[in-house]
């Protein structure tokens, strides 16, 4: 079986990506685990190990803070990505139930993907669109003033 | 792209009258909002605005403005039009048929798109009882200019304040004018902004920094969305009036990522700056170099306080550190740096072109200016309200807000997020301002406003915000790593209906050591929501531990919902339900599968026979 190491990954995407920078101090991993997400679509543990080879901060470090920020993916994600709101105002207008229908709907829990990698769900903790709860994200479009009605119609159109 | 630069007062000046003329010769704008109205489709209604004026020929004669938030959420997609000053509802592409002949070409409002109040329509912004009260003056240009065009903003006197201080001031002066003022940070803990910049000024040391706290981690909270999507420029104008008192020469904007649009907004904002040397070195001509960077969040909310933020910056995992060293001491890679909020910069351009005598007529005697709100849950009028400090809670919550809906009787608001409080009925005619709401169990916080009604169960409240502190906790200090745990553990045992006396007592208990001994604000504060709803709701606790019974009917394992005789087969119920959990025959009594039911109430809510119970 292979190693963490040792899976196929292209690395020439992120020795293009740390080329664009002069000089690499600890206070850019950052973003340049932002930057590795968004070329890879998460962060795979074999670009850890390069990263942290070229930039000679310790892989330990990049693990700690590769987990301990919600944002960063340490396994392939799904080819859309919902995010439900539990912020406070979708709480109280409904919001659980908004992930509980989706959850019951794609068989996955939060922070799952689905099996045929076509979802990913996570729930965040408030999308700043209060003023529509309660809210969801299908990638960059919003669905706001939602019920549990109007969820299976949404995510078809993705299909 | 050199000759943009503004190399002093007079060439801003210039500018800024050049553009003033540029803008009067088109008489007819309309400006549609791009901030929450997005997600309702504003994007194609501005795109078929577009298309449809070119088809009329009157692409020169009227200008669309994608703009930002105009406030009255409520109503998205929302679009204001000059010169009248209507103010439409709802708008959907369809609606431009009509609204392009009756009031772009003839000047008459449509009345179904209008706000109604007391049924009857009110075309004018002005007129609408939802801005009556409000007091627009940090948001005074949110919703009227593209945030994407400096010009925009240079229009309507961006950057004047910034560039004659750098030209005709001391760095002293502008501080001792923000003191005067009385600006208190509106990040939630309302620290006096005058002295906190003169703490970091005079702070040993050449490298200084100042950081824009952008990351609004509070749910329920975007006031600071807002500010960045729709009038960045004025954000950035009080950087750099900050760090000309400060002595700083680099800025960061610590945006959340959650927020991509406002990432962006800043983004262009900087550059155009930056074209127009009005950030850089030499800004304006006055010799003073400031630059920023924006960096963005990673998704955590206790990277709001400002070590943590500080510590992400350096690229470490977001934990705090013990204070003293305040930042403005030991900051940003041990440099003194000052950290504001979004909306506390947004202030200061404000009170350089006010004077701190007019700025401090406004608010309260401990508490000047104005104040953000995010008016979000049980109320009418969602949105973005900027009223006075000192306007009452009852005021927000009913005359702007317009109340509840369905007329239903108000049983709390939630103020000040995670670390905030339950405010209840008897405190409705209270003066906000951030001693009083201190005083009234809450914090005044970053602005988020939630109003509840008799089907928020205030238990699960207090239940949701500590499982938000519980899994937004660093780890690093024990009080908080175990003591908001346990909370949580005993307020979900609460709400499944398993709780006892005790309890109660221990909750008290835990949550005032856990307010005491924690590192960093986010643990002194996680414990609030409980504390406040223990005092000012206590008897719904109750309810749950002896009588098993949740008023508000949310916590699911105190509710059981049942299809009874009175059931006509109609079927409404089993078409409705999301997850297919109702079977049945036509005219037959159907039947909930309690292991499918996800409890959410859409057959509770639709069955017209009385026949669903729970």
């Amino acid at each position: 079986m292979e190693t963490v190491k040792e899976l196929n990954v292209d690395k020439e995407s992120l020795k293009r990506l740390l080329g664009s920078y002069q000089r690499i101090t600890t206070g850019d991993l950052i973003p340049l685990l932002q930057q590795i997400q968004q070329v890879y679509g998460y962060l795979p543990p074999p670009i850890l190990f390069e990263l942290s080879k070229q930039t000679r901060i310790p892989i330990s470090r990049i693990y700690g803070v590769a987990t301990f920020y919600e944002q960063f993916y340490l396994r392939p994600h799904g080819r859309h990505t919902i995010k439900c709101c539990r912020g406070t105002a979708c709480h109280v207008n409904g919001g659980p139930e908004i992930s509980r229908t989706i959850q019951q709907l794609l068989r996955v829990k939060p922070g799952g993907t689905t099996e045929d990698m076509a979802y990913t769900f996570e729930t965040v903790a408030c999308l700043g669109t209060c003023f529509l709860a309660p809210v969801m994200m299908v990638d960059q479009d919003y669905y706001g003033h939602l019920n549990p009605d109007k969820i299976s119609q949404i995510l078809k159109s993705y299909r | 792209m050199s000759n943009l630069r503004i190399q002093s007062t007079h060439d801003l000046e210039r500018l800024r009258r050049q553009l003033q003329s540029q803008a009067h010769q088109i008489q007819t704008k309309v400006y549609i909002c791009m901030t929450g109205c997005r997600a309702l489709g504003a994007l194609a209604v501005a795109e078929a605005l577009r298309e449809k004026l070119a088809q009329f020929g009157m692409e020169k004669t009227v200008q669309v403005v994608e703009t930002g938030c105009i406030g009255i959420c409520a109503q998205a997609p929302v679009m204001v039009i000059e010169p009248q000053g209507f103010l439409y509802g709802g708008v959907k592409p369809e609606d431009l048929d009509e609204i392009i002949p009756q009031t772009l070409q003839q000047g008459k409002p449509i009345d179904r798109l209008c706000v109604k109040h007391d049924g009857a329509a009110v075309p004018v912004l002005k007129d609408i009882p939802f801005y009556q009260k409000q007091k627009k003056l940090v948001l005074e240009n949110c919703g009227r200019l593209d945030p994407r065009k400096i010009e925009d903003a240079i229009e309507k006197g961006a950057y004047v304040a910034a560039v004659n201080g750098l030209h005709h001031r001391k760095p002293e002066d502008i501080i001792e004018q923000v003191i005067a003022a009385g600006l208190r940070g509106r990040g939630g803990a309302g620290f006096s902004t005058g002295v906190k910049w003169d703490l970091c000024r005079k702070a040993p040391g050449n490298e200084k920094y100042v950081i824009c706290n952008a990351d609004e981690g509070d749910p329920g909270a975007f006031m600071d969305r807002a500010l960045l999507e729709g009038d960045p420029h004025r954000v950035v104008e009080g950087m750099i009036i900050a760090a000309f008192a400060i002595g700083a020469h680099h800025g960061f904007v610590y945006v959340r990522a959650e927020y991509p649009i406002a990432v962006d907004h800043v983004n262009i904002a900087i550059g155009q700056a930056r074209e127009y040397g009005l950030l850089g070195e030499n800004i304006a001509g006055s010799g003073f170099a400031f630059d920023i960077v924006v960096r963005m969040g990673a998704g955590a909310f206790v990277c709001g306080e400002e070590t943590a933020l500080i510590a992400s910056l350096e690229g470490k995992r977001g934990m705090p550190n013990p204070r003293p060293p305040y930042p403005a001491q030991k900051g940003y890679r041990g440099k003194p740096t000052n950290i504001n909020n979004v909306e506390t910069f947004a202030n200061v351009p404000l009170i350089m072109q006010m004077g701190a005598p007019e700025y401090s007529t406004i608010g309260t005697e401990k508490s000047k200016g104005t104040k953000i709100f995010a008016l979000a849950g049980k109320v009418n009028n969602t949105g973005l309200v900027e009223v006075p400090m000192g306007t009452t809670l009852g005021e927000i919550v009913f005359e702007i807000g317009g109340g509840i809906p369905g007329a239903k009787p108000f049983k709390a608001a939630q103020m000040g997020g995670p670390s905030g409080g339950c405010i209840p009925a008897q405190f409705l005619e209270h003066p906000i301002d951030y001693d009083t709401v201190e005083k009234m169990g809450a914090i005044m916080g970053s602005g988020g406003l939630i109003v509840m009604d008799e089907e928020t169960c205030m238990v699960d409240v207090a239940r949701y915000f500590i499982d938000f502190c519980q899994a937004e906790s660093c780890g690093k200090c024990t009080p908080c790593r175990e003591g908001t745990k346990k909370l949580l553990e005993i307020l979900q045992t609460i709400c499944d209906g398993k709780g006892t006396e005790d309890d109660l007592q221990t909750l008290q208990v835990l949550g005032t050591y856990i307010k005491r001994t924690s590192l960093c604000g986010l643990g002194q504060t996680a414990p609030n929501p409980v504390l406040s709803t223990l005092k000012n709701f206590r008897v719904e606790y109750e309810e749950h531990i002896r009588n098993h019974k949740c008023r508000a009917g949310v916590c699911r394992e105190l509710l059981h919902y049942q299809i009874i005789d009175t059931c006509t087969g109609c079927g409404v119920c089993k078409r409705k339900c999301p997850v297919d959990a109702i079977t049945g025959e036509k005219k037959q009594l159907h039947v909930i599968d309690q292991h499918l039911c996800i409890k959410c109430g859409l057959c509770f809510d639709v069955c017209k026979f009385d026949a669903i119970i729970r």
